[in-house]
Parts: C-alpha cells; sequence; structure tokens
C-alpha cells in the first residue's frame, strides 16, 4: 500500500495522473512538508490520514504529496489535488497558511483545513494542537533533571506557535530550578537532519545537558545519544526508538480522530468553517511513556501537572508571569487568552536574546 | 552573550565534520563536469548512497563495508545516468533531475525497515602521542578515516587532472568533444568512467551523513546538499583546492552562526542564517576573478556521426 500510494503521490506531482477515480468515493488529499519517513511531525500526520483509510475503507480515497516545499510549490500541489477531484485537502504546515487561502478561493467547492495557521476563508478551517501543554509537563522534567542548569532548546521558524512552546517550557523549568538557563538555536527548517544534528551538538558543547526541539526529525535524538548523559523529548511523535535514554518523554501528536471527524462532515455535508485548537484534554496532544531515567518523584510530579492540564483545573500560561521586557502580562492567577497565546510573539521573563522577526 | 562559552578547538573539529560531506559529492561531480558532463543527479545519488551504506553497514556491522557499500550503490545509480545521457543521448539536465526524484524515491522506500535503527560506531582515529597534542591534535589528528579519505581525494583528484596524462585526456574531452573523438579518445567511454566516478564520490558523502555526521537513516536526510555541492563546483572555477576551500567555509560558517547563536550574540539571527551561503559564494567569486571558466563541452550531448 505504500508502494501504491508513492506512485500515486508522485502521479499527482508529475500531473500524471488520470481520472480514473470513482465518484462516489470521497477524496482527501493531504499536503506534507517533510517525508512521511521523517518520524515526527509529517509521520503523525500520515498515520491520521492512514486512520482515515482504516475508518472508512471503500468509501474514501486519500492522497498525499510528501517534501511540499512552503510557497509557490505548494500552490501547484493544492491545486493539482483540487484539479484531480479531492473534496477535502489537508494542508499540514504553518507555512502552507497563504497558499492555502489562495487556492481555496479558486475552488469554492473544495474544503480545505490547515493546520497551526489562523486564517480562515468560507471553505477554509484551521485546526492545531496545544502543544504548549506538552511543552509544560516537558520544562518541569527538563528543569528537574539538568546538572549544568542549562537547557538547549532548537527552534524551527520564529512563528507563535514556537515560541510559545519556548515560554511554556522556561515557565515549568524555571519553577522548579530557579538557576536555569535556556540556550535557543533557531535553524531556518522544518526537516534538516544534518543541521538539527549539528544544532544539538553545539548546544551540548556548549553545556547543555537535555536538548529540546521543536524540529520534525530524530537527528537531534541521535546526536544526543552520541553525547551520552544528555536527555531529549520526542517531538511530535513519540520517538521511542531512543527510549529510554536519550529520550525520556515525547509529545505526540495524535490527528487521526480530528481527521477522521472532518472527513465524516464532508460525507453528510455538515461541514463548516471552524477553529479547532484541541489539547491533551481531548486528547489531540498525548504525553509518551514517562521513562525510567527520570526519577519517580518527578515522573509522578509530571503525571500530575498532565492530569491537572487534560481536566482543566491548570493552565500552563498562569500568573503572576511578565514579559521579557520587565512589563507585566498576567496578573496572579490569571490565565492567558488564546488570542494573545495564538498571536505570541514575545518571550517571557528571564529568557535571554531576541526573538528574530 | 559569552564567546567563552564557544570552544574553537571543538567548533573547527565539527566545522570539518560538517564540510566533509559536501567536499566528497563537490569533487566527484567536479570530475564529471571536467569530462563535460552535467549531471544534477548528485543529491539522488547521496541519498542512495546515504541509505546503501546504512543499510549495509547495519547488516554486516562494519562501518567499511557500508561506505564500499554506499560508493557502489551512488555509482550504480549513476549508471541510470549514464543510459539516459550517454547511450539514449537524452538531454543532462531533464536526466539529472530525474535522477534525484528517483534517488529521493527510491531510497525512501529501501529505507523502510531501517528508521530509527543505530548504525555501528566507526572508531575514530587515534594515534599515539599525535592524537593527544593539544590543540592541534584534537583538529587533525582525532577524526574517523573518512575524512581524510576526503581531503586526500581532493588532492588526488586535483594532481591527476593537472599532471598525468589520464587528467589531460580528461580535460580534453571536456573541453571539445569532436577534437578529442578525432584523436581517437573514446570520448563517451571516459565519460561515463568519469559519471560513475562521480557517482561513488556523491554516494560516500550521503553515507557520511548516515553513518557518520547524523548517524541514523531518516527520509530526504540529505535535505540539500547535494545542490550545495552542485552550486560550489561552479563557484570554485572547477578546482579542487577551491572545492575544498568553499566547502570548509560552507561548513565552517554553518556550525560557527549555530555556535553563535547558543553563546547569544546579538546579531540578528537572519543574518547568521544566510552567511554561510553569502560568505561562501564572495569568497569564490572573488577568487574566481581570474576568468577560469566552464568546460566548453560542458553540458552537451556527445555522438560520434561527425
Amino acid at each position: 500500500m505504500k508502494f501504491t500510494s508513492l506512485l500515486a503521490s508522485a502521479a499527482i506531482a508529475l500531473g500524471l495522473a488520470t481520472s480514473a477515480f470513482a465518484q462516489d468515493k470521497t477524496k482527501v488529499g493531504f499536503v506534507y512538508v517533510g517525508p512521511v519517513g521523517d518520524g515526527g511531525w509529517t509521520y503523525e500526520h500520515d498515520k491520521g490520514r492512514q486512520a482515515v483509510e482504516q475508518h472508512f475503507g471503500d468509501k474514501v480515497e486519500t492522497v498525499f504529496v510528501e517534501s511540499v516545499p512552503e510557497g509557490p510549490d505548494a500552490e501547484r500541489v493544492m491545486t493539482q489535488m483540487a484539479l484531480e477531484g479531492a473534496d477535502l485537502i489537508f494542508t499540514t504546515s504553518f507555512g502552507y497558511m497563504d497558499p492555502t487561502i489562495n487556492v481555496a478561493k479558486k475552488f469554492p467547492d473544495v474544503k480545505f483545513e490547515h493546520a497551526t495557521g489562523y486564517k480562515t476563508a468560507d471553505n477554509v478551517s484551521v485546526y492545531s494542537a496545544r502543544f504548549y501543554e506538552g511543552r509544560a509537563v516537558q520544562g518541569h522534567i527538563a528543569g528537574k533533571m539538568t546538572e549544568s542548569n542549562i537547557i538547549g532548546y532548537i527552534g524551527s521558524y520564529p512563528i507563535p506557535e514556537v515560541i510559545r512552546g519556548i515560554n511554556s517550557a522556561y515557565v515549568h523549568a524555571k519553577k522548579v530550578n530557579p538557576d536555569v538557563e535556556f540556550k535557543i538555536v533557531w535553524a531556518y527548517t522544518w526537516f534538516d537532519p544534518a543541521k538539527e544534528a549539528d544544532a544539538a551538538t553545539v548546544l551540548i558543547e556548549q553545556g547543555a545537558d537535555v536538548i529540546l526541539q521543536h524540529t520534525d526529525s530524530t537527528a537531534p535524538q541521535a546526536a544526543a545519544q552520541e553525547a551520552g548523559n544528555v536527555i531529549t523529548f520526542g517531538q511530535a511523535s513519540d520517538m521511542s526508538e531512543y527510549a529510554p535514554m536519550p529520550r525520556v518523554s515525547s509529545i505526540i501528536d495524535n490527528w487521526a480522530p480530528y481527521y477522521i471527524a472532518r472527513t465524516q462532515a464532508v460525507m453528510d455535508g455538515s461541514w463548516s468553517t471552524t477553529n479547532t485548537w484541541d489539547g491533551i484534554g481531548p486528547g489531540m496532544v498525548e504525553i509518551g511513556e514517562i521513562s525510567d531515567a527520570v526519577p519517580a518523584d518527578v515522573k509522578e510530579e509530571a503525571l500530575a501537572m498532565k492530569d491537572a492540564i487534560a481536566d482543566g483545573s491548570y493552565h500552563p500560561f498562569t500568573g503572576p508571569l511578565k514579559k521579557q521586557d520587565g512589563s507585566d502580562w498576567l496578573a496572579d492567577g490569571e490565565t492567558a487568552d488564546d488570542g494573545t497565546l495564538a498571536g505570541m510573539n514575545f518571550y517571557v521573563e528571564g529568557l535571554e536574546g531576541e526573538i528574530p522577526q | 552573550m559569552d564567546l567563552g562559552e564557544i570552544n574553537p578547538v571543538l567548533l573547527v573539529a565539527s566545522l570539518m565534520v560538517a564540510a566533509t560531506p559536501l567536499l566528497l559529492a563537490a569533487i566527484g561531480e567536479l570530475v564529471v563536469e571536467k569530462a563535460g558532463v552535467l549531471n544534477l543527479g548528485v543529491e539522488g545519488m547521496m541519498i542512495v548512497g546515504a541509505i546503501s551504506g546504512f543499510a549495509i553497514s547495519v547488516e554486516s556491522g562494519s562501518p567499511w563495508l557500508g561506505f564500499i557499500a554506499a560508493a557502489i550503490g551512488g555509482a550504480l545509480l549513476s549508471l541510470l545516468f549514464v543510459l539516459l545521457t550517454q547511450i539514449a543521448l537524452a538531454n543532462q539536465v531533464a536526466s539529472g533531475l530525474a535522477l534525484t526524484l528517483f534517488g529521493l524515491g527510491f531510497s525512501a522506500l529501501m529505507g523502510q525497515s531501517y528508521v530509527g535503527v543505530k548504525p555501528p560506531d566507526m572508531s575514530e582515529i587515534h594515534i599515539p602521542v599525535i592524537s593527544d597534542i593539544p590543540v592541534i591534535g584534537p583538529i587533525l589528528f582525532q577524526h574517523d578515516p573518512i575524512l581524510y579519505v576526503g581531503i586526500a581525494l581532493t588532492a588526488a583528484v586535483w594532481a591527476t587532472l593537472k599532471y598525468t596524462r589520464v587528467g589531460l585526456v580528461l580535460r580534453a574531452v571536456g573541453e571539445n568533444h569532436d577534437a578529442a573523438h578525432a584523436l581517437g579518445y573514446k570520448v563517451i567511454k571516459i565519460r561515463i568512467l568519469a559519471i560513475m566516478f562521480g557517482g561513488a564520490c556523491a554516494g560516500l558523502g550521503g553515507a557520511y551523513i548516515s553513518l557518520i555526521r547524523v548517524p541514523q537513516w531518516t527520509e530526504g536526510m540529505t535535505a540539500g546538499v547535494g545542490w550545495i555541492a552542485l552550486a560550489l563546483v561552479v563557484f570554485a572555477s572547477w578546482k579542487p583546492w577551491r572545492a575544498l576551500l568553499g566547502a570548509y567555509l560552507f561548513g565552517g560558517i554553518t556550525v560557527l552562526q549555530l555556535n553563535l547563536q547558543a553563546a547569544g550574540v546579538a546579531i540578528p539571527v537572519e543574518y547568521l542564517a544566510m552567511s554561510p551561503y553569502i560568505i561562501t559564494i564572495l569568497v569564490l567569486v572573488i577568487l574566481s576573478a581570474d576568468k577560469s571558466s566552464a568546460p566548453a563541452s560542458l553540458g552537451r550531448t556527445f555522438h560520434a556521426s561527425h
């Protein structure tokens, strides 16, 4: 099946696919930013796609194109998918935002779903997961476990989603370890294993013994394993092949229920523009098993925090919190509203360096 | 900001590692282009080399066998390019692009069962006494053997092109294939050998990424190094030592900018991120002011019909 879908995607990319598809099937397209075998972000989206196929069986047909650059190429791929008769297209990277809106204008009858963005239209919904909730748990474990008090963070692009993650991890690491310091490196890529490994190596050479990553491949895990005595967290996918060390836990994105629900909505004709942002509670964000490398008491605290976030009794951004420049952000007990979080473009107090603009 | 956190010895040592895949691929492509063939399939041959080397070294437990397999894998894939461009006389640009697309897909297929597997270690060479010299030891004498192979290969290609009859013939084929043919040299045969050499080098470069630099297998893991190698050959004016310089500059600044970021230097990150490209191009363009030009037959199809 993998091989046929590979062929299908190649055919789509070359614009050679014929319209030999049965009309009564609902056709769902997926545009991926990395290869489906990246072991992280795209891998999980593809698992969601496979779940859709499994759930609907013959009633649905899915196509995907992987490693689509964020830019004009994305527009071409989406246009091609729409021309090939896709009823619903998931575009799974932040950088596809404007291409999605552009293509959606040209195909008012096709439904689009853009991941992690904020622009909607009559036929464009957006969806994302509250990764920052998982980051809070990671920050807690990281702050407890670091011995050098230096935590390395590999950022992809300085967009709100990534900045939220950095802030959330920092707030919770700082809470349990006032001496903790974050070193942040921007890789300016979602997927480049060599560069991600280099970034991890550099951070380790500069004293970090915890590496958090917001890039898509497992390369930083390999670099940490090579260095020894460094802990990491799986990003987007469990990355359990690196457990119990260096990977001590992970954030897993579970898109399958959402993809199935939205496909169902298209089938029923009940699809409407929505803005979905789910976290640990509804199960869109999962915390991968915390390995034995983490002391039992830390593990317990982390799980307690996870449960508190899940049932809504704790919000990762609860005041008092200040912005980096020292100005007040959240008063004591106040929690951040979604609008601020969605557009977050500032560091919290204590983080060093500037966010690239 | 604390520059003291950057360890210059580790920095130089890791820049050499970062530069090696690029150097290997560039040296191979340089020979191919010197023979008058433009093979844009470097990226594809690298990624196939990366998975061939990875798979064989995992199965056999020997990184050396892995590297040999990577060279063979790259060379085998380049045979496809040979078939298209030298036998079927297809357009080289299109064939090269096709080779890259094919290589990326094919490697993904081959690598299905190798995701998340850890390859065997290639131990670093440790020569008693000289490897232990402070500063110089870690920089020059504590690397994996393939890194030295890269440098040796550069020297060998340079010497061969400049001083030997083989090099002269190769250059003749690249400059004017009709004249070379008239002199009785087997243009197609020489080009086929050059293309295979290029494929083998690209394969080695790819395996260096999957076995040493990262070390793991991930689909698409070469992430554009092949394209940078292609550009490097042009900017290096088809001169081996300049390709080495370019590769080290590029690798060096890539690592340096990450170091500067981690140390919190107050240079906007955007400039740091683009600096490897800009500085490498600048330096090599300035160096190439001596009007060295491309092989005259580069990219032209040869057929012994006239």
